[in-house]
């Protein structure tokens, strides 16, 4: 695998690196500038089958690929204390607590010894730092581990020079080298100096720990790095950056997608105590990525006068061509085109002959509306720009693609943009987008002063980039034994490709390899199909993305068909997997995404899915009597390279309220490194769908979106959590590690409706939810 | 001119009176613990106490808390370990850890008034404070935890 990694980094790309690690050494406080870095020579990259676990990873095909250099994420001062660099945007599911306590495993670090910095975004230092698509951990074990691995051998290696004794005869252990056979030992800090000015040895030559001798990976004995200040308030998310001078700015934005300012009154904003200024903020034409939708900005000495004076503004829109988006005539158009052929995604067998021949054929129509992310930090950045310069403080999970986008929009060169990455108050997919990073940083040029943008609830709602709407349509033919030998599924949803460039109707292979194309079922004749649907809003990616409509649609699909059969639920979804064996998905369709990795090393393993469905209901107690008005339900997907299953037990009371006493949640990941932060991310996970499959629906009229706060777009709350989450992980098994942020998602919704329909008889197949069971 | 104490300090606004709490204590005092997350009083994110009851700041204005003592996140104990803090961290409850300032100032208001809740007075007590992250199985389990003394 590595040699996939060396091909990605560009030459050069070190040197520069030891060079900004020099200039931003006032970033690393107590790291550089303590002058014990101890790493001095480039790591060479080279073929490690020998040493490394033997699998590939799309890594490497990322944009500016992997380094892996411990001179970048690892120095040890004198004192002792090891810093280690994040480098990935920490947004609640541990990654920077993670990703550091793999290089302090293997390291021999004492983690009490060991300090986390964040890096700024810039991927030429630090490779690829999208936080996003559930990769951090599979991408970043391996090249973790090896810069742990190098940074330890540096030190035995100057400690035997020390003792005059062969490197192999000392051994580091719990932050000090130890010659067992004199008795003699050395800690980290004392050695540090000297190692440093050793080689760093090569890839090919490092030992990496058994698995055995894990300290910190695997066990969930570490808590997440930010848990005391999280508890006392003092943990900086992107509003908390306060400048001298700095001035506050709401800004209020075309409230139709595509649409411009035509004019604005400020004279009543400007009378509002604490305005200062109200001026025209640049915007750009849609589609265009990522930069903002333009307005008016109002500057205020702080963000409650900001906010008055802009319900004081008076301002006129020219909407533009997505006036007409309207979600209620929308959702007719998606339901009548999948009810049409549509471009042919996948095609084994023969879907027509079989569906023809059957016995019996099942139609299951479903529609997902819109989403808001809302995560419960509203967007916010902190932008200090001057002619020359520009620093950046912002909660984003794209601190290379925001150093990029800053740079290209202000005219810098990147060298001339610092991104400071703050901790994120929640970010599933919005805070890829950093528009609201590039509205401070125009502002703040446009003002000569440091500006917070801070985005309101109404904000965020109105302006996200939504999860896609989708209309979904299976057909499942069944024969006379009762075996389904045709499954045809169209699934119709405008693209996020939407956002990057005009006139697509089409989902993108990413998102068509999503739980569409890639059903791992055992059936004859599969046919997927993709009509099309044109965008009229911004569409981003939603935590999970196109597995929320595509899950909802399969695993809701496998449980009627058991309804219609007479069968148990449990057992048909078994079935419907089929035997254990790799499903070559490829063989039979051309767009696929396999979420970028080698198929190889992330087949589509119909047993692991099997096996997690197994562990589910064997865990959950599938099966077991529930009592009157209670139902049990289970789904299973695979996402993100990994394999979850879900089984829900669900009470409904007469009125058609909700409660559920009992989650059980089996996750296949593979490798894993902190089992304790994955039950957090499956917990979550239940409350999101719970979120999603109740109430979540975002609407358009006249190009606006109807919902503006958590009064009309409500999430779940504490009083509709589960009583009970469990959480059963299977053991790594060596397996390449994949996805956890995001995959515990899909299954949910699909199990909770199932669940509905073995408590009440009713079928859900439109979320929300809602009021349909009152 | 509106004085009030924060965190045991005095305090003076002589600014917009209807400004809201929030805002002076966030903007203009840099207690950025106090979360914003709606404006509406309807997530909790920016929950501190006044006069020992807890109390959305987002939509309690200066003119409301004028001679009041109020309470944020980082006066809620002098070295961050009161029992309800001490629960949360004991039960790794955060994930994003956005709200969970308020989230906790609203647990200590409700344990000081009621000692030993039941589950579902915890779940009828917390359900203003929204955890997009969805810890609430922990927030739960920290308030019974806290209630028993960590």
């Amino acid at each position: 695998m590595l040699h996939a990694f060396a091909k990605q980094v560009p030459q050069g790309a070190i040197d520069r690196a030891v060079i900004e690690n020099v200039s931003r050494r006032h970033l690393l406080k107590g790291v550089a500038a303590a002058g014990g870095l101890v790493l001095a020579a480039p790591l060479a990259r080279g073929a490690n089958a020998a040493t490394a676990p033997a699998y590939g990873t799309g890594a490497g095909a990322m944009p500016h690929g992997v380094v892996i250099d411990p001179r970048i994420f690892v120095s040890i001062a004198p004192d002792g204390i090891v810093t280690i660099v994040a480098h990935r945007a920490e947004m609640g599911t541990g990654v920077r607590t993670s990703l550091p306590m793999i290089v302090a495993d293997e390291l021999e670090a004492d983690w009490a010894r060991v300090r986390v910095v964040e890096a700024e975004g810039n991927e030429t230092k630090y490779g690829n730092q999208d936080t996003d698509g559930s990769r951090s951990t599979r991408h970043y074990l391996v090249p973790m581990r090896q810069m742990g691995a190098a940074a330890r051998t540096m030190l035995e290696e100057a400690a035997a020079q020390k003792w005059n004794v062969k490197a192999d005869e000392v051994k580091a252990a719990n932050h000090e080298v130890v010659h067992a056979a004199s008795g003699r030992r050395m800690g980290y800090g004392e050695l540090a100096a000297d190692a440093a000015k050793l080689p760093v040895p090569k890839l090919d030559t490092l030992r990496l720990k058994d698995e055995s001798q894990f300290k910190y990976m695997g066990k969930g004995n570490i808590p997440i790095v930010d848990l005391h200040d999280i508890t006392t308030g003092r943990a900086i998310y992107g509003a908390d950056i306060r400048l001298p001078e700095m001035k506050y700015a709401v800004l209020v934005r075309p409230p139709v997608v595509g649409g411009k300012l035509v004019s604005f009154d400020a004279k009543d904003a400007l009378a509002v105590p604490g305005v200062e200024q109200v001026i025209e903020a640049q915007g750009w034409p849609w589609p265009s990525k990522f930069q903002p939708l333009g307005g008016v900005a109002i500057i205020a000495r702080n963000t409650g006068a900001a906010i008055k004076g802009r319900d004081a503004l008076k301002v006129v829109w020219e909407d533009g061509a997505n006036a007409k988006y309207d979600s209620e005539a929308y959702r007719a158009e998606l339901e009548a085109a999948v009810r049409k052929p549509g471009l042919v995604v996948r095609n084994e067998g023969d879907v027509d002959a079989a569906l023809k021949s059957a016995d019996k054929v099942i139609v299951g129509e479903y529609y997902l509306p819109h989403l808001a992310h809302v995560s419960m930090e509203p967007p916010a950045a902190v932008a200090d720009v001057t002619d020359n310069k520009a620093e950046i403080w912002a909660p984003v999970q794209s601190p290379g693609g925001t150093h990029e986008d800053i740079a290209k929009t202000l005219g810098l060169k990147p060298e001339a943009v610092t991104i400071h990455v703050t901790l994120l108050g929640g970010g599933f997919g919005r805070k890829s987008k950093c528009d609201y990073a590039i509205e401070a940083a125009l502002l703040s040029r446009k003002l000569k002063a440091p500006v917070r943008v801070q985005w309101t609830r109404e904000d965020d709602i109105h302006h996200d980039f939504f999860h896609t709407v989708s209309a979904e349509r299976i057909e499942a033919g069944i024969d006379k034994s009762g075996k389904v030998i045709a499954w045809r599924h169209r699934s119709a949803a405008p693209s996020f490709m939407s956002s990057f460039k005009p006139d697509v109707k089409n989902e993108s292979a990413i998102e068509l390899g999503m739980g569409l194309v890639d059903l791992p079922f055992a059936i004859p004749n599969i046919r997927c199909e993709n009509p099309e649907a044109a965008a009229h809003t911004r569409i981003g990616w939603f935590r999970s993305v196109s597995n929320v409509p595509h899950a909802f649609a399969v695993q809701t699909m496998v449980a009627e068909i058991a309804q219609a059969l007479g069968r148990d639920p449990k057992d048909m979804l078994l079935e419907m997997i089929g035997p254990a064996r790799i499903v070559d998905v490829g063989k039979s369709t051309k767009d696929w995404w396999n979420y970028g990795e080698p198929f190889e090393s992330y087949p589509v393993d119909a047993g692991r899915l099997r096996r997690v469905t197994e562990l589910a209901a064997e865990k959950g107690e599938w099966g077991r009597k529930v009592p009157q008005g209670h139902g049990l339900g289970i789904a299973a997907h695979r996402s993100f390279v990994s394999y979850i299953a879900t089984v829900i037990e669900i009470a409904v009371d007469d009125k058609g309220n909700i409660s559920i006493p009992r989650v059980d949640t089996a996750v296949d990941c593979g490798t894993y490194v902190n089992p304790e932060r994955i039950r957090s991310q499956m917990e979550g996970a239940a409350i999101m769908g719970i979120s999603l499959a109740k109430h979540g629906e975002i609407t358009f009229k006249n190009g606006r979106v109807q919902q503006g706060n958590f009064d009309d777009f409500p999430v779940a709350r504490i009083d509709e959590a589960p009583a009970v989450i469990n959480v059963h992980i299977t053991p790594g098994e060596n397996r390449p590690p994949s996805g956890i942020g995001e995959p515990g998602v899909p299954p949910f919704a699909p199990a909770l409706c199932n669940a509905i329909f073995a408590a009440t008889g009713k079928r859900i197949r439109r979320l929300p939810i809602g009021n349909q069971l009152a | 001119m509106i004085k009030l104490t924060v965190n045991g300090e005095a305090h003076s606004w002589d600014g917009d009176p209807s400004l809201p709490l929030l805002w002076y204590l966030r903007d203009e005092s840099g207690l950025t613990g106090t979360k914003y997350g709606c404006g509406q009083a309807l997530c909790g994110a920016c929950t501190v106490h006044v006069g020992g009851q807890a109390v959305r700041a987002c939509i309690t204005a200066m003119e409301d808390v004028k001679d009041q003592k109020v309470v944020t996140i980082e006066g809620l104990h002098p070295t961050g370990d009161h029992p309800v803090q001490k629960a949360w961290r004991e039960l790794q409850v955060p994930q994003c850890g956005y709200c969970q300032t308020g989230q906790i100032m609203q647990a200590a208001a409700l344990l000081a008034d009621n000692h030993h809740p039941t589950d579902h007075q915890i779940r009828e007590q917390m359900a203003g404070n929204i955890c997009r992250c969805g810890c609430y199985t922990r927030i739960e389990a920290a308030i019974r935890l806290a209630s028993t003394g960590v």
